[in-house]
């Protein structure tokens, strides 16, 4: 039994659709949205890596590592916004964010 | 063989965790349960020989990114039970729009074609691994090539540190602080009032 590229893309569908599932269900908690975003951005690294071994480039790992980077760059600053909301409001729920009136 | 066999085992682990990321009750659960699915990535990505990305899910994420999770989760004082309200309510539709979805990705993935110039146009092959390792390939691409990139992928991280540390920061005016440069610049004369008391009246 040979693993493939489409047992790679399959697996990476699967967790790209349960990212947005995520954040279908879970409307109202940022928290878990922010996560299920991670879930995301490791699907599409996992496209990125399995196209790279099985065409044999490098260049897609790379472009992995910078999706990487900007993964960690958004966690850090979300994070920091939901603490800064949460002191401000006392609450993250999504719903009552519209201070901006938007 | 055995390839497969570890392939399967870290999918199923990888998508059965990541099922628990978005359905477990408990926020703290759900991280840990991410940190699941990313160390089941890492070994994933192990499997195609992506040895330095999977080394380095494992110390972005579980190290820093799933700990920075926790500690928000943890800090926050927030009745999660509330939060959920809802869940079951949207469990339909978005049941039904996840297998939409995941049933148009999947056709993709199994009516693909690889286009035949696509193995002739590979901008970077991959050197064997016999000589050359992962790590030392992927080193001699990022710090020639893709240069500017990298360095770029750093500026975005500065400006996401700066960002965090500015958005959180906050000057509490209600606490009394040492001002050492203030206490050490006091005179004599800023320090110390003389006064004439006449002798018999006071002040």
């Amino acid at each position: 039994m040979v693993i493939g590229l489409a047992h790679y893309l399959s697996v990476a569908a699967i967790l790209f659709t349960l990212g947005i599932l995520g954040i279908f269900l879970n409307r109202k908690n940022v928290i878990i949205i922010l996560m299920s975003v991670e879930l995301i951005l490791l699907a599409v690294n996992l496209n990125l890596v399995a196209f790279s071994h099985f065409l044999g480039d490098l260049v897609g790992q790379v472009f992995a590592l910078f999706i990487l980077t900007v993964a960690a760059a958004e966690a850090a600053i979300g994070l920091a916004i939901l603490v800064v909301f949460f002191r401000n409001r006392g609450t993250i729920a999504v719903e009552d964010v519209n201070m901006m009136k938007g | 063989m055995i390839q497969a066999l570890f392939f399967y085992l870290f999918a199923a682990i990888a998508i059965a965790s990541a099922v628990m990321v978005i359905s477990s009750r408990n926020p703290v659960h759900s991280v840990l349960f991410l940190i699941l699915t990313f160390v089941s990535a890492s070994g994933l990505f192990m499997l195609v020989g992506a040895e330095f990305l999977a080394l380095l899910l494992i110390v972005v994420y579980v190290g820093a990114v799933a700990v920075l999770f926790l500690f928000v989760v943890m800090m926050l004082d927030v009745n999660f039970a509330a939060l959920r309200q809802g869940f079951m309510q949207y469990l339909p539709i978005g049941v039904l729009v996840g297998i939409i979805f995941l049933a148009e990705l999947l056709a993709v993935a199994g009516a693909w074609v690889m286009a035949p110039t696509a193995i002739s146009s590979v901008s970077a092959p991959s050197p064997d691994l016999a000589t050359t390792s992962n790590t030392m390939a992927l080193g001699q691409l990022i710090y020639t090539r893709y240069v500017f990139f990298f360095e770029a992928a750093g500026m975005v991280l500065l400006v996401a540190m700066i960002g965090a540390i500015v958005l959180t920061l906050r000057h509490r005016t209600y606490v009394k602080r040492q001002n050492i440069s203030v206490q050490v610049a006091r005179t004599r004369s800023t320090a110390i009032e003389v006064k004439h008391v006449e002798s018999g009246k006071g002040l």
